[in-house]
């Protein structure tokens, strides 16, 4: 299991209420979790958590246990963390450090601060941009990439760490539809040719409803249900928790709604045209 | 790669100069100093093929040099040779010479600097400098506000087309950009601010703060002669200031 989070209360420094109430949440290997909820639900939280970065860089009180790839965060510092677990955040200029010259030397950043040796670390470069199939932006310069091409090297900047664990908050937000379908092609990749487990928070339930494996409902700090993809986002009660379904589930809804049955072949095919 | 026997130096040899030339610019006593820093400068300037460049990047310096030769020329304390009487105000040859030193010493410090930068990336420099032992917090601080000035440009451009979205006029008279200043300024202050802690994060998740000495990946190109120079030019030009703060250095003009 390369995540674990078992009752797990968070409460960020200067608060006098909990962000988060008991979480229980796995995330196993070469899986997608999507996570969905409304604003302030607590998700991104859950991710600060996941990541060990909460309380660690950002200070806070945290119970419960987080296990990342077999290890207690508690018991890890930063950049042993670092090794097992990627973050992504949503705005793409954040997470680029900003001291590079080309897309190559930016996803060469971790592995150098790790002081590898140089050749782990061109080997680890060539992986990342090859596992994202981003090699052709090797020579290019970082502040001058689109929204999903920059997402992309900030993703490959992550991977060329070797974490067992991906974990992205909202890494579509600002993107278009195009570096959407970039971010969501990378991760299908990497999940199916490295194993690599992935917690996405994710506004678009089309998105999730493609790529996860598994989707987990939060709300004021809590997790309301987790299942399969298409139980948890085919659940009439998800609108009360402030997520749109997918396409897919009120194209099936409108049609039952007009009293239409809708058979498997009959998803199958709103499933394409709603792709 | 760069061309040119100046722009091959080691990016170190560079700075060095760059440091010994700073020094002799506005620390030694006298018109000597200046005068050879731009003598040298306008030389590497001619070589290197960027002479039109570091030019117009030294006028960058004339409202500083203006107001240098007025303070002076009109308020230096203590002159009692006046060139001519002007109703209240007098200018004073005494003012005037110590303008026109002033203001070699900014042209000539201005060329140091222009030099650097014009035949130096300041990637190269960075890389050169860690592999030399800067630590890595000091070179990211470094390396970041470099880089900074495109990423800012490219906020405060988002910012401004946001407002003009929302009908602000930003163009045309002075006073309408000036006024437009402060709704820029504002969002793009607190939006860089608000910036920090996901950034902080972010470096946190790529092993930032882990320990030791980061990867050095690339190597330039230095020589024992380059290391000769570093060192003349660097002690050479401790040794002239200090001479000249010891007043050792009165024969030289």
């Amino acid at each position: 299991m390369s995540l674990v989070l078992a009752g797990v209360r968070y409460r960020y420094a200067g608060s006098r209420t909990d962000a988060l109430h008991g979480i229980d949440l796995e995330v196993p290997s070469g899986s997608v979790t999507g996570l969905v909820g409304p604003n302030e639900a607590g998700k991104s939280t859950i991710c600060l958590a996941a990541a060990g970065l909460a309380p660690a860089t950002i200070g806070g009180h945290l119970e419960g246990v987080v296990s990342i790839d077999g290890v207690e965060s508690s018991s890890a510092r930063p950049h042993e963390l670092a090794q097992r677990c990627g973050i992504l955040f949503q705005n793409p200029a954040t997470q680029l450090s900003g001291t590079a010259p080309t897309v190559w030397e930016e996803v060469a950043f971790g592995p150098r601060n790790l002081a590898l040796p140089g050749d782990d670390v061109v080997e680890r470069v060539t992986d990342a941009l090859a596992a994202l199939g981003i090699e052709s932006l090797a020579e290019r310069d970082p502040t001058r990439l689109s929204g999903g091409q920059a997402q992309l090297v900030a993703l490959a900047g992550i991977l060329a760490l070797r974490p067992a664990l991906v974990i992205l908050d909202e890494p579509t937000s600002q993107l278009d539809p195009q570096g959407t379908r970039m971010v969501g092609e990378a991760l299908r990749r990497l999940v199916r040719e490295n194993r690599t487990a992935i917690l996405v928070v994710e506004h678009k339930t089309a998105l999730l409803d493609q790529l996860a494996d598994r989707v987990a409902v939060v709300d004021q700090g809590r997790l309301i249900r987790e299942g399969p993809t298409d139980e948890v986002l085919s659940d009439p009660a998800l609108s009360e928790h402030g997520v749109e379904p997918p396409p897919r589930v009120r194209v099936r809804s409108a049609l039952a709604g007009a009293g239409l049955r809708t058979p498997r072949e009959a998803d199958v095919l709103i499933a394409e045209l709603t792709r | 790669m760069p061309t040119g026997a100046y722009r091959r130096l080691n990016p170190a040899t560079k700075l060095a100069l760059a440091l010994a030339e700073a020094v002799l610019a506005l620390g030694v006593r006298g018109w000597s100093g200046p005068l050879v820093v731009i003598a040298v400068c306008v030389g590497v300037t001619i070589a290197a093929r960027i002479a039109r460049r570091s030019v117009l990047l030294v006028l960058a310096s004339i409202p500083l040099l203006v107001s240098i030769v007025l303070v002076n020329t009109f308020l230096y304390p203590g002159a009692t040779d006046p060139i001519v009487q002007l109703g209240p105000v007098r200018p004073t040859w005494t003012g005037l010479a110590a303008a026109v030193q002033a203001t070699l010493r900014v042209v000539a410090f201005g060329f140091s600097v222009v030099v650097l930068i014009l035949t130096t990336e300041p990637d190269h420099l960075i890389a050169d400098l860690e592999r030399r032992g800067l630590g890595r917090r000091a070179a990211f601080v470094v390396g970041a506000t470099l880089r900074a000035i495109p990423r800012t440009t490219q906020r405060a451009g988002q910012i401004t087309e946001a407002q003009r979205a929302r009908a602000l006029d930003t163009e045309g008279r002075l006073w309408r950009r000036v006024r437009g200043i402060l709704p820029l300024a504002g969002p793009l202050v607190f939006g860089a601010l608000t910036d920090v802690e996901e950034q902080t994060m972010a470096l946190e998740a790529r092993a930032f703060s882990a320990p030791g000495r980061r990867t050095v990946l690339r190597v330039f190109p230095d020589s024992a002669t380059q290391r000769v120079v570093r060192w003349a030019a660097l002690l050479g030009a401790l040794a002239l200031l200090a001479s000249s703060i010891a007043g050792v250095l009165e024969a030289i003009p």
